[in-house]
């Protein structure tokens, strides 16, 4: 019954096996690797970094609801800039314009249920189809309770009113899921504000520097022995800070 | 009379047996494990073989400040390689310069290094090359400027730069660093990238050592300076880099770490202790330090800055790095050369040091160029080549610029 | 199971799945002469290029657009707290976070590496004999090997990873500084502790002054430039703060790639094919040996590639789902309690104290991913349970891992959700709070396990694997017991304020809590109740192999790493002096 494993039986299956070969970084294709660490000069799984420009998802409408809505999430106050300020808007357009938006990554199979409360995000919709019939739902139920106007045209405390019910469920949407979109909102606002600058957001660190977060800083080593200190370090993004252009 | 004939054939039976013997030496195990030594310290495998191509079958695209030249097929077959070459043709191409049909070779080989090797050596070095399969590989044509495309113009280029000539031992001089000599100003040819080259391409034999430009990358002074040569570097220093690509001051990068890879990692301890007698032996010219540029120069204060959010994680903020590992770069020769292609090229593209058997571990230094604006590397360039004792002159953000341009057209990358 | 896919040169071993135990075993066998390829469904992953100093530091697209883990789009599994309800997908990652890419979830630790204590092996015999018998529906159950046996193998994955720590106990001594309830070691670890930054300091004195043995934890962050014994270098930490869920920059985490691919891919008897999705093993005739896997490709083709020897390398319960794809051993049916595969799914149950100060300076965002002090009294059976109502325990710990915004903008109780009042409260808390973390252990339950969804499915058309989980009383008592404990202990910190975060309610899918699933093809020392052997050897196929945390039949309170490594170099000694001499089962049924 027991058979030996024939370990004469040699037969290294990969062609390419030369001593010091190296494999094209090409992500997509399956690769065979064998003989070294691959590397090339140059390469860099790098991030997308947003380009100023036009409004790539957001109707001109729809740019006005997340301005008022991201306003009031975080307002601007003497303590400084709010998201809208800070480019929230901007970086929530990108976002769901790109993969993120589609839900690329997301399982979106079929059946659809509701789920319980711990079953997690059920919505058929991708954040970008979730985010658009939201914001038109919203508006439209503004219209009705406050003599035609959109959400952006109301009151900072309407906004808020309106803002808590859709939170919490009472305030009910035609044709859209408001406590979901709600959560996304809320989490998406978070990260427009807090994320690295070059996704939009964050403008001029206002975010980060609200808190004292020195952001993509690497070397700690300095600092971590300097207990109960205030470090008074400059936040610094994926694409530098002021301070790295010679004036 | 028969027994006068009796003799003659003994003698002729002698003799003929001896030439045979003699032809049996020629071929014998030990000058093809000498020409296989010598072919290692040469480095031939490098420039003779393609990227995608099998080994000596030639192919490799060399780029030269006057255009593309593919080195030949030098495996031994007949049609395509050098199999139809006899001896004398190949210690003439060697030694010379010149191919059997009289055209001359382009110093891209560097023959006025292979010039200096012993006819033995040459001949080693033929024996070795004919056991390698023979690979067919028909050769491609050069493309270079005008008039450089003509070989005949070689002819005047010879005549001004070359003189054929086998090396010969200096008596005051100790045996290790005859040695060193040999194999530093022969086979290894370091010259061919270390020492500078006038404007038609030959060494300007003033400076030996003294650094060149190859390839976007610029090959540093190696001669026995303390601040940008090898002074500071002790025998045993140099001799483990060439061994292991790496020791506690620096790590080989780009085309040095292939010649690491290739050569001088297979070379015994002995030979490259004597490379390292040699070359710290070689005087480097007057030690003339610029002054280091002040802390608040507007260029330094940006390059602290972006040199503390990203350097300092690997290489230290006292530029002491990890041994072995993230090379120093305070009191680091190759960053205070007088031409900062290395420094720039690296933080542009990145950089991984060779990976040994001894030293496994391929520590990689990531890309920047997408990171950092061109007059962001500039400042932590010139902040590095300034910063904690160090001394270069400054870097400036045309100098990076340019680079950035030649390497998006450049064929060989250096790696 | 005939195949119809084209047929590859065979291999002397398979290995399915390139994480950790991948690398560990492509290692060990290579070393034995054996011919290896590993088959990794995700794509090259390196240092350099992909989580370079120079944008590895991006909370959003590692820790939220998760670009290092599994895509639901192409695995996920379905998920219900209870066999009553149906399963619905899970659409988005959440709670745990595998990792898909050569190097795997190794890539992504903390680095927070444990021994298991030598009681949590025989966790059913030595609960019973102190508390008495264990109700039937809690499924816990020996391992089936000793703290005892597996030590020369943490020691060795220690060693190779260069952890940062000190020793509690040097064989039976105990040593101050260090944790006095742990196993114990043949000598200390090979690097000393990390520097501490002050919140863990905090938490030191106050759980000393709260009569407690506060140790420094075990980190596998480097706190100095290291060569391990296979002669691959790692660099010191430089406490960046984007170390769980992101890869180091600088390599001084260990990982695959910073411990063993240097060494490992140099070998001319190892391969590695990336983008190459096993589906399933296959068998003989007659079902009793394997005889390779067939996997598919990026370009869609599908290939068999036969191998004397399959390991399944895969994250955790990708394992089992795989054993179930291709009808290895018998199903788990909680009715009836018989069968196997799928059986005895576990994970952690994980609550934390937030502490709020005026006057203490904490700066978070110094943090490396295993810094922080810890105390044991309320792990295991370190402590009398007697009327307590529950078996097991967890750790206690003050990490600081990171102050990355998204994800850490402490606020105290009742404050509102957004607004002007959140803003402040994030702005005024940011920089002076600290947390204590409570870790604890999750037991078997016959209704938690895993098995095969009758309605969804992968990208492949595969049934996705159904999880059927929840906490039970047992985890609910215990982890309430944990954080009152820390409350305590924050309690004696004189802070302005204390806020308690029991976890409370049903096990919820979405909100991040950690990345230790376990179970599903759990080892022991009977067929009938485990799908391998001490050896990690199915009882099904001598020549299948099953690692990482799908063998454990419940889960202890520290994290699972370690032990992984552990029993990975265990298994492979006994592949490499006892199998491959004499392949066939080593355990005699």
């Amino acid at each position: 019954m027991a058979r030996r494993i024939d370990l004469s039986r040699r037969q290294l299956l990969s062609a390419s096996v030369l001593v010091g070969s190296s494999v094209a970084l090409d992500r997509a294709q399956a690769r065979s690797i064998s003989g070294e660490v691959p590397w090339e000069p140059d390469e860099a799984n790098k991030p997308d970094i947003v380009q100023p420009g036009p409004s790539e998802f957001f109707t001109p409408e729809e740019g006005q609801f997340v301005d008022a809505a991201v306003s009031r999430l975080i307002p601007k106050d003497e303590l400084g800039p709010g998201a809208r300020e800070a480019g929230v808007t901007t970086f929530l357009d990108r976002q769901l314009a790109g993969a993120y938006g589609k839900g690329s990554d997301w399982y979106m199979q079929g059946p659809w249920e509701k789920g319980t409360p711990t079953q997690g995000y059920q919505a058929r919709r991708n954040p970008a189809e979730l985010y658009r019939a939201a914001i038109k739902a919203i508006d439209d139920y503004c219209g009705g309770k406050y003599g035609g106007k959109k959400f952006a045209a109301l009151t900072p405390d309407q906004q808020d009113e309106v803002l808590k019910g859709v939170e919490g469920g009472d305030v009910k949407l035609k044709d859209a899921d408001g406590k979901t979109f709600f959560k996304l909102l809320l989490q998406n606002t978070t990260e427009g504000f807090f994320s690295d600058p070059i996704y939009g957001g964050n403008r001029d660190m206002v975010g980060w520097k609200l808190i004292g977060f020195p952001g993509a800083h690497y070397d700690y080593r300095p600092y971590v022995k300097k207990h109960n200190q205030k470090l008074g370090l400059e936040p610094v993004g994926i694409k530098g800070r002021p301070k790295w252009t010679p004036s | 009379m028969r027994k006068v004939l009796t003799v003659v054939l003994a003698l002729a039976v002698v003799s003929l047996f001896s030439v045979l013997l003699a032809q049996a030496k020629d071929t014998s195990f030990a000058q093809i494990e000498r020409g296989r030594h010598l072919v290692d310290a040469g480095d031939c495998v490098a420039c003779h073989t393609d990227a995608a191509g099998k080994p000596f079958a030639g192919g490799r695209p060399i780029e030269t400040p006057f255009g593309v030249i593919y080195s030949p097929n030098i495996t031994p077959d007949r049609e395509t390689g050098i199999g139809a070459w006899s001896d004398e043709d190949f210690y003439r191409a060697m030694h010379t310069g010149v191919r059997p049909d009289g055209a001359r070779l382009y110093p891209a080989f560097p023959y006025p290094y292979f010039t200096k090797m012993t006819r033995d050596d040459v001949m080693a070095i033929r024996a070795y090359l004919n056991t390698l399969p023979a690979t067919k590989n028909p050769r491609k044509q050069a493309d270079l400027t005008w008039p450089l495309n003509h070989r005949v113009f070689m002819r005047g280029w010879n005549m001004l730069f070359f003189k054929p000539g086998t090396f010969h031992p200096d008596p005051n001089k100790s045996a290790e660093w005859n040695r060193g000599a040999y194999l530093v100003e022969g086979p290894g040819h370091c010259g061919a990238c270390h020492t500078p080259k006038n404007d038609l391409g030959a060494d300007k034999t003033s400076e030996a050592l003294q650094g060149g430009s190859v390839q976007n990358w610029f090959a540093p002074k190696i001669a026995g300076n303390m601040r940008d040569g090898t002074g500071a570097w002790s025998v045993d220093d140099i001799a483990e880099y060439l061994k292991t690509g790496r020791n506690s001051h620096s790590g080989a990068a780009g085309l040095m770490a292939e010649v690491v890879a290739d050569s001088t990692s297979k070379l015994p301890d002995a030979d490259l202790r004597a490379i390292a007698a040699y070359i710290k032996d070689v005087d480097g010219g007057p030690a003339k330090a610029p002054q280091p540029l002040a802390q608040d120069d507007k260029m330094m204060v940006a390059g602290q800055a972006i040199y503390a959010d990203t350097c300092a994680a690997c290489h230290g903020g006292d530029g002491k790095g990890v041994a072995g590992m993230f090379p120093p770069l305070a009191h680091d020769a190759n960053a205070q050369q007088a031409d900062p292609t290395t420094v720039v090229r690296v933080i542009l593209q990145g950089a991984r040091t060779v990976a040994t058997d001894k030293r496994p571990t391929p520590v990689a230094m990531p890309a920047f160029d997408w990171k950092l604006k061109d007059d962001e590397v500039a400042a932590v360039a010139t902040y590095i080549r300034n910063s904690w004792g160090n001394a270069a002159p400054a870097v400036g953000p045309n100098k990076v610029k340019s680079l950035r341009d030649s390497l998006k057209k450049g064929l060989n990358d250096g790696t | 199971m005939a195949s119809a896919a084209r047929k590859l040169p065979p291999v002397d071993v398979v290995l399915v799945g390139f994480g950790w135990t991948g690398a560990i075993l492509g290692q060990e066998l290579t070393d034995a002469g054996l011919n290896v390829l590993a088959l990794e469904r995700g794509g090259w992953r390196d240092t350099s290029t992909d989580f370079a100093v120079t944008f590895a530091q991006d909370e959003l697209r590692y820790m939220w657009r998760h670009a290092l883990f599994e895509e639901p789009a192409r695995e996920t599994l379905t998920f219900r707290n209870a066999p009553s309800e149906t399963a619905l997908p899970m659409r988005h990652l959440g709670s745990f976070l595998p990792a898909t890419g050569v190097g795997g979830a190794g890539i992504h630790w903390n680095g927070q590496n444990w021994r298991f204590l030598p009681s949590d092996f025989v966790a059913r015999s030595h609960n019973e004999q102190r508390y008495g018998k264990l109700s039937d529906d809690m499924t816990v159950q020996d391992w089936g090997v000793t703290y005892d046996e597996l030590e020369p193998y943490y020691d060795k994955f220690e060693y190779l990873c260069g952890i940062a720590g000190k020793a509690g106990n040097l064989n039976g001594q105990i040593v101050a500084g260090g944790n006095p309830f742990e196993g114990a070691r043949k000598r200390d670890y090979p690097n000393p502790p990390l520097d501490m930054v002050y919140a863990p300091t905090l938490f030191e004195a106050a759980a000393r002054e709260t009569g407690h043995k506060p140790f420094p934890c075990p980190a596998a962050n480097m706190s100095r430039p290291y060569t391990n014994p296979l002669g691959v270098q790692l660099g010191p930490c430089t406490y960046c703060g984007f170390c769980e869920k992101f890869g180091c920059g600088n390599y001084s985490k260990s990982s695959p790639q910073t411990t063993i691919h240097p060494v490992l891919l140099r070998k001319k008897n190892f391969e590695l094919r990336t983008e190459c999705n096993v589906l399933r093993v296959l068998k003989d005739s007659a079902g009793k040996r394997a005889t390779g896997v067939v996997y598919i490709d990026a370009q869609g083709n599908e290939l068999e590639q036969p191998a004397e020897m399959v390991v399944l390398c895969a994250f955790a319960h990708h394992n089992p789902h795989l054993m179930m794809l291709s009808d290895i051993g018998k199903r788990y049916d909680p009715k009836t309690g018989e069968g196997v595969i799928g059986k005895n799914y576990a994970y952690q149950i994980v609550s934390g104290v937030d502490v709020f100060f005026d006057d203490k300076i904490m700066n978070p965002f110094v943090g490396a991913g295993a810094l922080g002090v810890g105390i044991d009294e309320y792990n295991g059976d370190n402590f009398d349970h007697s009327g307590l109502g529950f078996i097991g325990g967890g750790y206690l710990a003050c990490w600081q891992t990171n102050g990355r915004p998204i994800e850490y903008h402490p606020v105290p109780k009742d404050t509102p959700k957004w607004g002007g009042k959140w803003k402040a409260a994030v702005a005024k808390n940011y920089l002076t709070s600290l947390s204590i973390s409570t870790h604890g252990a999750v037991m078997s339950h016959r209704n938690n396990y895993l098995d095969l969804d009758p309605t969804y499915r992968n990208a492949y058309g595969q049934p996705l694997l159904r999880l059927t989980f929840d906490y039970t009383d047992n985890e609910h008592k215990m982890s309430d017991y944990l954080t009152d404990r820390a409350t305590d202990i924050a309690k004696a910190m004189k802070a302005r304020e204390v806020h308690a975060k029991p976890r409370q309610g049903h096990y919820d899918i979405a909100p991040y809590q950690t990345t230790h699933n376990t179970g599903g093809a759990i080892m022991g020392t009977d067929p009938k109740t485990s799908a391998v052997n001490k050896f990690l050897q199915s009882w099904d196929l001598h020549n299948l192999f099953v690692m990482g945390t799908a063998v454990y039949p419940q889960n202890p309170g520290y994290n699972p790493t370690g032990t992984v490594g552990a029993l990975t170099y265990w298994a492979a000694e006994a592949i490499k002096t006892q199998y491959l001499k004499n392949p066939g089962p080593l355990v005699q049924a």
